[in-house]
């Protein structure tokens, strides 16, 4: 268990290594700073001005050491475009993500576990192989035609949801909150149908497979033999079993959503980090582009180093193996 | 049955595009703001010269969409076979030599798989445009987006050949051939590569549905293909700010052409990796 | 931000218990782009002008007419040829509560003539402002300038003690980088208090309650949201989460003005689209070689080669008028005979090409902005197709206003799109000063490409300083007369107003583009 976690542990700072380098290059070598932040007519004099107040002429690597103090600080930058703090501007537009990737997730998890159930349990019923047909399609439908599809059916055409935006959020500390408003919550339904819909088809695929697998195995087999009700060997044993992997794969994908919630954020105008990113990138504004970069990059090696953790522990398997 | 002959068709028409469409849209001297906005030939106002129907430049929409597709297809395409290069190339490399050469190669893999595909490729992306201001440019936009979309995928391709070129290397043929001196290069590439390739080739059809996925979003974002030189992304991504003036087809049918084609590689994928590798599972 | 927000909060409260019966009148409205920048000196953008008018208030405005009124001034008087002396407005306070003097125009306007400026070249005729009394203020000019009202009506008087209290003295400038304070706070003696100022989110302003004059409105509140999207932004109006759009998609006009409940105002623009040339010595889409475009008959190809009309009919979908002029009727300068474009004639063009010693055409960037103008990106696609068929070669490359401008500015494009609406002084002289002038000093700041004619420079020079109108006006004809037979520009068209809205919304559209919701009504 330890050596796991340490093991994990080095592997998370050899990450955060590489993208705070990646972050550093970005900041400092693509597009020259000076160049961006002095005016067209300036001189010589002034640039190199400009150059030394903004630590450019140090060595490289005391520039990094500077980079990498200053982002430990939580000092990201200046946004060139909006011309404020990076750090203040993801924190602002963080709650907006999380709160559409844990809808997501939680809507990929009720819908895709059953049906991944019924379609492992009956493997050769029509309806299973039509949810099966249909998952293939799910899987092959872009994101931005699922939300621009479910917009113009339930916004324009039936006038039920509304089409962008988060509606009305309440704020609580610096965090803001669109789960206490009505229209917060009507906001939400859209774009998180449109994310999540992604991650039924997987989840539902892998706990078909998984269900599959562990039904055709010989413990299965022995609990049959001994007569065991197939409600309680399906729920009990069968199911338990099976949503092992699709901890770490639940886990592991809220990384991809967060990713993902880009496209969806984009069709929706919904003001999180994704919608952030995607403008950034637009208007070349770098710093953004390089502290967006650092914090999905700790997010996503703190998640994964969570589902190892999380998955050691409930595995005991792996739990002995490590001791 | 149907997905292949669907998928086979689909490509065939879209790289043949240049000898059975119509127009070729990516000449500007093609097509005539005259014509801009006719509907598909059997609805009213239907021309018979546009099968789809035209867009809002008077494209010629079959033409365009059989170009985007091709587009799509070769951009795809070219990010798979890049990555699968790369992968293949490192996976030898990592399996074969061992060692120091394996830790690395793996651990750059490994932080690479931590960030999703539509992610780094954004970034490439982004990156690209303001190292090279030319980056823009219709002529280098689809090399930017082939590297964009094979720096995440060659990491799957490494890890499958590494693995399977540590069971090869134990192998007492591969022993006997380093025993009378053959050079490692032809020991890996004459050898070992051969028991790797099918497995290497279900990655990459399922792969290409996701790197033709990636090219759209990436392109419907609006930092892919420009829209002098539509991808279908491009294409739907101008339609899209149409969907509400009644000229349904100019996002309708470039939508539908994406998801078709994507479907029926997606089916084929499913099919060959049932038959050659029932323990390969879909990963994104 | 935290104190503009709780001062926000604060009048917001206060209205709640003071106007309990009034009930709250908000208006929900979105449109293409965002505010820049909150600071009125960082930017040259007319879009984030219009939105700094509902916070700050200029010495002297416009009204319903579009005439010049008194605002923060309440009158004025020529004391030296180069000398006017304003009057201030008694008892106005700014939002934080602080009085109106003297001392605040004198602070506005050092701060937005400072070198590091964007704007400065708004007010180019001004060298400085100088306090007579409390309520008096004096403005030096370099010479006699019969336009500084049309000027200083979009001129907005910031306040010195917050901008010395936040550190803000120095001006932001949105095209170096440099930002402050006032960029993202806001602090005037406009009609509306600013509340909540989140880029690409929303912006929310409250009704000052204590403003200075009369509120012809009955809003309360006002919540902006940039959707950038024109089918989320038709899709937003139709679903009733937003209650106006401005501007509203040309394609989408005649199914908003159908849908039940909605309505769809025009009225055409004072804003002319045109193409700008490189006028250097080389094209940067083929660079070592002489630029053809030095070459009037290339550049008078290159109008010939243009098909107007059919862009009018199908990309404007007939919304609006082709123009062979800069400046659209009602503007100073102005002249019906200049307004005919060079007829659309691509055998013309290509003899004129061939004359030129460019039979086989030549190679040239094209640049577009794809979120600025009514249909930008079809126009430019279009125009693209028609050189092609002339036989030039053009590299399209459309992008972001955000990062098409400073492109523009730097002189990197060789054929780019431009809109002028001559604002804020709505006078031919804004496109002779800014465009047509050689880049010197405050003077042709948006001639980047490095136009020069010393017959335009001359023109421009004295129409500056001519306080005779005819004369003045005559000069601006003539300086546009030159322009359109040396075909330096290539205009295209004048845009329509287009707005759509709730039908129980009333808001006059205005000429200059500018939503003036000190005007609206919501019933």
């Amino acid at each position: 268990m330890a050596r796991l976690l340490l093991s994990r542990l080095f592997q998370v700072l050899l990450v955060m290594m590489a993208v705070t380098a990646v972050a550093f290059i970005i900041f400092r070598y693509v597009g020259d700073p000076v160049n961006i932040m002095s005016r067209e007519d300036a001189s010589v004099a002034e640039k190199a001005e400009l150059r030394a107040a903004l630590g450019l002429d140090a060595p490289v690597i005391v520039q990094f050491g500077r980079f990498v103090g200053r982002v430990a600080q939580g000092d990201l930058g200046n946004s060139f475009r909006n011309q404020r703090p990076v750090a203040g501007l993801i924190a602002e537009r963080l709650p907006a993500t999380l709160e559409l990737v844990l809808v997501a997730t939680l809507l990929a998890l009720l819908v895709g576990i059953p049906l991944g159930v019924f379609c492992a349990l009956r493997p050769h019923g029509w309806l299973s192989r039509s949810i099966q047909a249909v998952s293939l399609v799910g899987i092959s439908t872009p994101t931005f035609v699922t939300g621009i599809v479910l917009i113009l059916i339930f916004s324009v055409w039936l006038k039920w949801l509304p089409s962008f935006g988060r509606g009305d959020v309440v704020r609580l500390g610096w965090w803001t909150t669109g789960f206490l408003t009505t229209s917060g919550l009507r906001s939400l339904v859209l774009p998180s149908i449109t994310l999540a819909l992604f991650q039924v088809t997987l989840i539902m695929r892998l706990v078909r497979a998984e269900m599959l697998d562990v039904l055709s195995s010989d413990y299965i087999r022995y609990a049959r033999a001994r007569g065991l009700p197939s409600g309680y060997i399906h729920r009990k044993l069968a199911l338990k079993n099976a949503l092992m992997p699709v901890i770490t794969v639940t886990g592991l994908q809220i990384g991809a959503l967060i990713a993902f919630a880009i496209v969806t954020e984009t069709v929706f105008q919904w003001p999180g980090m994704g919608l952030l990113f995607i403008q950034a990138v637009s208007f070349v504004d770098l710093p953004v582009m390089a502290a967006y970069l650092l914090f999905v990059g700790v997010m996503f090696v703190t998640i994964n180093m969570l589902v190892d953790v999380v998955y050691a522990i409930v595995d005991p398997r792996l739990r002995t193996a490590g001791q | 049955m149907m997905a292949g002959v669907v998928a086979i068709l689909l490509i065939l028409a879209s790289v043949s595009a240049p000898l059975i469409a119509p127009s070729n849209p990516l000449d500007l001297a093609s097509f005539n703001l005259a014509d801009s906005e006719i509907p598909p030939v059997w609805a009213e106002g239907g021309d018979k010269r546009f099968l789809l129907g035209t867009d809002n430049q008077g494209r010629d929409m079959l033409s365009a969409i059989l170009y985007g597709a091709r587009v799509s297809i070769l951009i795809g395409g070219g990010a798979v076979l890049l990555a699968a290069l790369i992968g293949v190339c490192l996976g030898l490399l990592a399996g074969y030599l061992g060692g120091r050469t394996d830790a690395v190669i793996m651990r750059i893999g490994d932080i690479i798989l931590s960030f999703p595909t539509i992610l780094l490729a954004l970034l490439v992306a982004g990156m690209a445009r303001a190292v090279f201001p030319e980056a823009g440019n219709p002529r280098y936009v689809p090399f930017v987006l082939i590297s964009a979309i094979a720096i995440h995928d060659w990491v799957q391709y490494a890890r499958t050949v590494r693995a399977a070129a540590m069971v090869e290397g134990a192998k007492d043929y591969v022993k006997a051939a380093r025993v009378i001196g053959l050079p490692p290069l032809r020991i890996m590439f004459r050898h070992i590569l051969p028991n790797v390739m099918s497995p290497v080739l279900v990655i990459a059809t399922i792969n290409l549905a996701g790197a033709v996925l990636t090219e759209a979003t990436l392109s419907f974002l609006g930092v892919g293909m420009p829209p002098t030189y539509p991808s279908l992304g491009t294409l739907i991504r101008i339609g899209n700010e149409f969907v509400f003036s009644g000229i349904w087809w100019i996002a309708l049918f470039p939508a539908l052409a994406l998801v078709i084609l994507v479907l029926a590689v997606n089916v084929i994928g499913d099919w060959l990796r049932d038959r050659f590798n029932p323990k390969l599972r879909v990963r994104q | 931000m935290a104190m503009v927000r709780m001062m926000g909060l604060a009048v917001a409260g206060l209205l709640a218990i003071a106007a309990g019966a009034a009930e709250a009148k908000t208006l929900r409205w979105s449109s293409q782009g965002d505010i820049a920048t909150m600071d009125p000196y960082a930017h040259t953008e007319s879009f984030t002008s219009n939105m700094h008018h509902h916070i700050y208030d200029p010495l002297v405005r416009r009204n319903r007419d579009l005439q010049i009124e008194p605002a923060l001034a309440t009158s004025w008087r020529i004391v030296e040829p180069n000398r006017w002396r304003f009057t201030l407005r008694q008892g106005v306070k700014f939002h934080n509560g602080n009085p109106f003097t003297a001392d605040d125009v004198v602070a506005s306007i050092t701060r937005l003539i400072h070198p590091g400026a964007r704007a400065r070249g708004n007010l180019s005729n001004v060298t400085a402002a100088e306090k007579v009394d409390d309520f008096t203020v004096d403005f030096v000019l370099t010479g006699p300038y019969p336009l500084l009202l049309n000027d200083l009506s979009g001129i907005f008087i910031m306040n010195k003690a917050w901008l010395e209290a936040n550190n803000a003295v120095i001006p932001g400038n949105t095209t170096t980088g440099v930002t402050t304070f006032a960029s993202t706070n806001a602090n005037g003696t406009g009609p509306f208090v600013l509340e909540t100022y989140q880029p690409d989110n929303r912006t929310i302003m409250n009704v000052n309650p204590n403003w200075w004059d009369k509120p012809a409105h009955n809003l309360t509140r006002i919540e902006f949201r940039p959707i950038r999207s024109d089918a989320t932004r038709v899709a937003a109006l139709l679903s009733g989460e937003i209650d106006m759009m401005a501007p509203a998609p040309l394609q989408d006009l005649v199914r908003i003005g159908a849908a039940d409940g909605f309505k769809v105002i025009e009225e055409p623009s004072l804003r002319l689209i045109f193409l700008g040339l490189n006028h250097r010595a080389e094209l940067q889409g083929d660079p070592g070689k002489p630029n053809p475009m030095k070459d009037k008959r290339v550049r008078q190809a290159l109008w010939h080669a243009v098909d107007l009309d059919t862009i009018q009919r199908r990309v404007m979908r007939g919304k609006s008028r082709t123009v062979g002029t800069m400046v659209a009727p009602p503007i100073p300068g102005y002249s019906a005979d200049l307004d005919k474009p060079l007829a659309f004639n691509v055998d013309q063009a290509k003899k004129l090409l061939a004359d030129a010693g460019y039979p086989n055409g030549f190679k040239t960037k094209l640049d577009c902005s794809n979120d600025r103008y009514i249909a930008d990106e079809q126009t430019c696609v279009a125009i693209a197709a028609m050189w092609t068929r002339a036989g030039i070669q053009v590299d399209l490359k459309t992008q972001s206003r955000t990062t098409y401008f400073p492109l523009v500015d730097k002189g990197e494009s060789d054929v780019y799109i431009l809109g002028w609406a001559t604002l804020p002084p709505m006078d031919g002289y804004s496109v002779a000063s800014a465009l047509l002038h050689s880049k010197t000093g405050s003077l042709g700041g948006n001639n980047p490409n490095g136009l020069s004619d010393s017959r335009l420079d001359d023109l421009t020079r004295r129409s500056a300083v001519e306080l005779d109108e005819p004369k003045r006006r005559a000069m601006l004809t003539e300086a546009l007369k030159i322009v359109r037979d040396e075909a330096y520009f290539i205009p295209l068209h004048q845009q329509p107003v287009a707005w759509a809205m709730k039908k129980t919304i009333e808001v006059p559209v205005f000429a200059d583009e500018y939503v003036r919701l000190w005007f609206a009504q919501v019933n």
